[in-house]
């Protein structure tokens, strides 16, 4: 038990994300967790405009059980299987967040300087995460998956255009935290 | 009861995620600077375990629940969409630290500004299927 309260090492959590993805082909299925956001347009009735959201969401039902699945995984993970411990972040990262603004980095799982209410409340901090949500959102559609589709399930599938899509997910990554995050928060 | 084994694999999704904390918008961060071995570990490890899982799916030809072959559809082939797309979403994913599985997830560790993001991200889903056909891809 006492392994399972720890946080888990890479080399258990990466083939338990790999058997995620093998157990939904093995149910017919795929592993794609963003087609759930066009699946929430075409049930808020986007389909009678954009044909891109006409189609029948009810055949994408199981995909939207996998994600409250995954959000009751997070309560229980969270709230029942875990002691509490910090992150063990790199320092030299703890440092770069301070000098940033990110105070108390690693003590938990996300920074209160964005996602306290507080914190999305503030102009600057609702911005923050509505751009980042939408640039996830577009971008993900636009690429056709996202971190499930392409960098688990095209990649262990060898597919070319998932290599080119995970490239691009990490030329933005690296933009954003190494040349707009000083603009951004410096 | 058709769906309850789509609820326990997303159950077990979210427990791995948080349990090897890439839910956390710190190790994103990390990952972007080269500070830290864990994320690669966790995607390298994912990806080299599902290479032999599809190889070894493919060579015995293993049936899925409903009787097919098991398999995974090929993308599409092309180039612009994916390094475009993919670049935006990369910017998306650096700035708010979650990927479409996590936001989800996070909602359930009592994250609940995460909506906001999730709000945001079905908004710039359907923002691009209107403009779809004007983008190049």
């Amino acid at each position: 038990m006492e392994y399972i309260l720890q946080p888990w090492p890479w080399y258990v959590s990466g083939p338990l994300l790999a058997m995620i993805m093998f157990t939904l082909i093995y149910f017919g299925k795929t592993f794609g967790m963003s087609s759930n956001l066009r699946t929430f347009c075409a049930i808020a009735g986007a389909g009678r405009k954009t044909a891109f959201f006409d189609f029948d969401w009810k055949s994408q039902k199981w995909n939207l059980v996998v994600v409250l699945g995954a959000v009751i995984g997070g309560f229980i993970a969270h709230f029942l299987l875990s002691n509490p411990v910090d992150i063990d972040l790199n320092p030299v990262t703890v440092e770069s967040l301070s000098q940033l603004g990110f105070e108390n980095a690693g003590k938990s799982l996300l920074p209160a300087e964005l996602f306290s209410w507080d914190a999305a409340f503030s102009l600057k901090g609702l911005s923050t995460l509505i751009i980042g949500g939408f640039l996830v959102g577009f971008g993900t559609r636009y690429a056709g998956g996202c971190t499930s589709g392409h960098a688990i399930t095209g990649l262990s599938n060898l597919q070319l255009p998932s290599l080119i899509a995970v490239v691009g997910f990490f030329l933005g990554g690296l933009i954003m935290i190494h040349l707009l995050f000083p603009l951004i928060f410096g | 009861m058709k769906f309850l084994k789509f609820l326990l694999v997303g159950v077990v999704f979210g427990i791995i995620l948080v349990k090897s904390e890439a839910v956390s918008w710190y190790r994103i961060y990390e990952m972007f600077r080269f500070e830290s071995f864990h994320m690669y570990g966790i995607i390298g490890t994912a990806i080299a375990t599902g290479v032999i899982l599809l190889l070894i799916t493919k060579k015995f030809k293993f049936k899925n629940i409903e009787g097919g072959l098991m398999s995974v559809p090929d993308k599409e082939k092309g180039f612009t969409r994916y390094i475009l797309g993919g670049t935006l979403f990369g910017l998306g994913w650096a700035l708010s630290g979650a990927c479409p599985g996590p936001m989800y997830i996070l909602v359930g560790t009592g994250v609940f500004t995460m909506l906001i993001v999730i709000l945001a991200a079905i908004l710039g889903t359907y923002v691009y299927g209107v403009l779809k056909d004007k983008l190049p891809h």
